[in-house]
């Protein structure tokens, strides 16, 4: 099963759009409640980065009857050193995406925890891909 | 199957749908020209018997006359049936009223209040990791979390209810007074369809305590009743031991709970629709430090449950009134009645865990997740082809709802009329088909002939 969304730079206000939708997919699955809450909380915060730093970009999902794997895909300014943005706290969120409650350095490892598999490839000047996995079992 | 407290009474129901389009969990569909609920979707909320016009939906209940057979029978009543009376009605005359219509003894529920708040307070100091902490008070909300937040049930507090917290005094206090159980009958005077549900077919235990249940409606009509048959100059015999301490009074309000909770972070939230808002949101953790949620099912909670008779707004101000007088004796050094309940707090409190609360969602597709994988793509495909207004004709109440009867075997495709017309148009269906196709949801005299203008 494939979904694909869109994700606009600077929308905040429609935020989560794709890991509700997602999230409401994986229910009616009888996917494992515990399952579900990472997936969730691994694609909204995919979708808030690309919001928040990125000029938009795309998620797709493809869904099995043993995993879930989500790509998120933005046109932005890139992660130099993925290497560090994947330290908890480390953000070059601008001030005023701060001040919404967003861009604590959270994002990536917050990820990290939540995914059976995460892969991040990103070329600076070009954007930057997010491809994660969840198992259900 | 899963019990529900709210019935369809079909030789009233006039299949006008209205039900079908205000349930907040879909639950409601229309067949042979009346509504009929599906059980595992149904919460007991009563949306649809307020929105009703035939009267057509009841609220199951017990005999009320079934009191009478206990030498000492016990009506707990909710704190909200005071606030039904008009102001110059005191609780005193209430009290005494019941006692006339031969209840051996009154007790309120909120009796327990405290009780409740500590038996609460002492699962979150015993549970730290678990956070928030969702209150158990509106069953409406926890089966509402059942069916469609599985994620959180583990976050609901499993203790029991200030009713069985009440009921269980009774029973102690009656006992240690030489009465045997069997001479007990305790009986709950319910605001609403939840709680009998929740009577019923408790969750998280095997068997309620409770021997039956009142609605508040038929109560309030034969005290009431009494009350002006006595006349003006009737002498009440004087009571002294009803009162409910302020916090007590107020804690079946919107705020009840959360105003007297230690809780560092907490939200209270009431009206079905604004908690499903919120705990979309809460299942996303998008929502962080939160420590505890008092969740209603109801607008302005208890004063706004079903069968509350007066507005929700004059009776929650008169429980405000009680509770600022209850306030002043307190502030004069009176006790209040619910403290009478902590000589048995710590075997109330020992006592007040029920198993935790089961996920039971109703959303699943299949239990296989392979099959429902390949109805979930049977869905899409067909709402391609659906018209997406959700006009309802089809008996179901979204275009989505109805897809997902019909790849789940509970409806019949022909009985979306856009798609009926698409195939008359073709010639693969005749008129006469489609009328009986409209019959079977709507019953056979809706098309009842042409109309002058």
């Amino acid at each position: 099963m494939h979904q694909e969304y869109t994700v606009v730079e600077g929308d905040f206000v429609n935020a989560g759009t794709a890991s509700s939708s997602v999230k409401k997919t994986l229910k009616q699955l009888n996917v494992n409640p515990q399952v579900i809450k990472r997936v969730v909380v691994a694609l909204y915060e995919a979708e808030v980065n690309a919001i928040a730093h990125a000029y938009g970009g795309k998620v797709s999902v493809d869904i099995d009857s043993d995993k879930i794997r989500m790509v998120v895909a933005d046109k932005g300014p890139g992660i130099p050193d993925i290497a560090l943005a994947m330290k908890e706290g480390y953000s070059t969120a601008r001030p005023e995406v701060r001040d919404m409650g967003f861009g604590a350095g959270m994002g990536l490892p917050n990820m990290q925890k939540n995914v059976d598999k995460l892969n991040v490839t990103s070329e600076v000047g070009v954007g930057t891909t997010v491809e994660m996995e969840v198992n259900f079992v | 199957m899963f019990y529900h407290a709210l019935q369809i009474d079909e030789s009233r129901c006039i299949g006008c749908s209205r039900c079908m389009k205000i349930c907040p969990t879909e639950a409601v569909r229309i067949t042979g020209g009346k509504a009929n609920i599906q059980e595992h979707r149904c919460i007991d909320c009563g949306k649809c018997y307020e929105e009703c016009p035939a009267q057509a939906i009841a609220i199951k209940d017990d005999d009320f006359e079934a009191f009478k057979q206990y030498p000492h029978s016990v009506a707990l009543l909710p704190a909200v049936f005071m606030g039904q009376f008009p102001d110059e009605v005191n609780v005193s005359q209430v009290y005494a009223t019941l006692y006339e219509l031969g209840f051996a003894h009154v007790m309120e529920v909120e009796s327990a209040a405290m009780i409740y708040k500590e038996a609460k307070e002492k699962y979150a100091r015993e549970h730290p990791d678990v956070r928030p902490l969702i209150s158990s008070f509106c069953p409406a909300i926890v089966r509402l979390i059942q069916i469609k937040y599985p994620s959180l049930t583990e976050n609901i507090v499993p203790i029991k209810a200030p009713l069985d917290f009440s009921a269980m005094y009774a029973i102690e206090e009656l006992q240690r007074r030489g009465i045997p159980r069997e001479e007990i009958g305790l009986f709950y005077v319910t605001p609403c369809a939840a709680k009998v549900a929740a009577v019923k077919a408790p969750v998280g235990e095997e068997k309620s305590i409770i021997d039956g249940v009142i609605n508040m409606n038929e109560l309030f009509n034969r005290v009431y009743k009494r009350m002006k048959d006595n006349g003006k100059n009737h002498q009440y015999k004087p009571l002294t031991r009803q009162r409910l301490s302020a916090d007590a009074i107020l804690s079946t309000l919107t705020n009840g709970e959360r105003r007297i909770c230690t809780a560092k972070r907490s939200y209270a939230i009431d009206g079905i629709e604004n908690v499903m808002d919120f705990l979309d949101k809460m299942e996303n953790d998008e929502v962080e430090g939160v420590e505890f949620l008092e969740l209603r099912a109801c607008d302005q909670s208890c004063a706004g449950a079903l069968l509350s008779v007066d507005n929700r707004f004059l009776c929650g101000e008169r429980m405000y009134a009680r509770a600022r007088k209850a306030a002043e004796r307190e502030r004069n050094g009176e006790m209040a009645r619910d403290r009478e309940m902590d000589k048995y707090g710590d075997y109330l409190i020992d006592n007040s865990l029920v198993d935790e609360v089961q996920p039971r969602s109703m959303l699943v597709l299949d239990s296989d997740i392979g099959k429902a994988l390949e109805k979930m793509e049977k869905i899409e495909k067909m709402k391609i082809h659906l018209p997406q207004i959700d006009c309802g004709v089809c008996g179901a109440p979204t275009c989505e709802a109805f897809a997902t009867d019909v790849v789940c075997g509970q409806a019949d495709l022909h009985r979306c009329v856009f798609y009926r017309l698409h195939l008359e148009a073709q010639g693969k269906m005749t008129l006469n088909e489609g009328r009986s196709n409209m019959y079977s949801v709507w019953g056979d005299d809706r098309i009842s002939g042409e109309i002058e203008i």
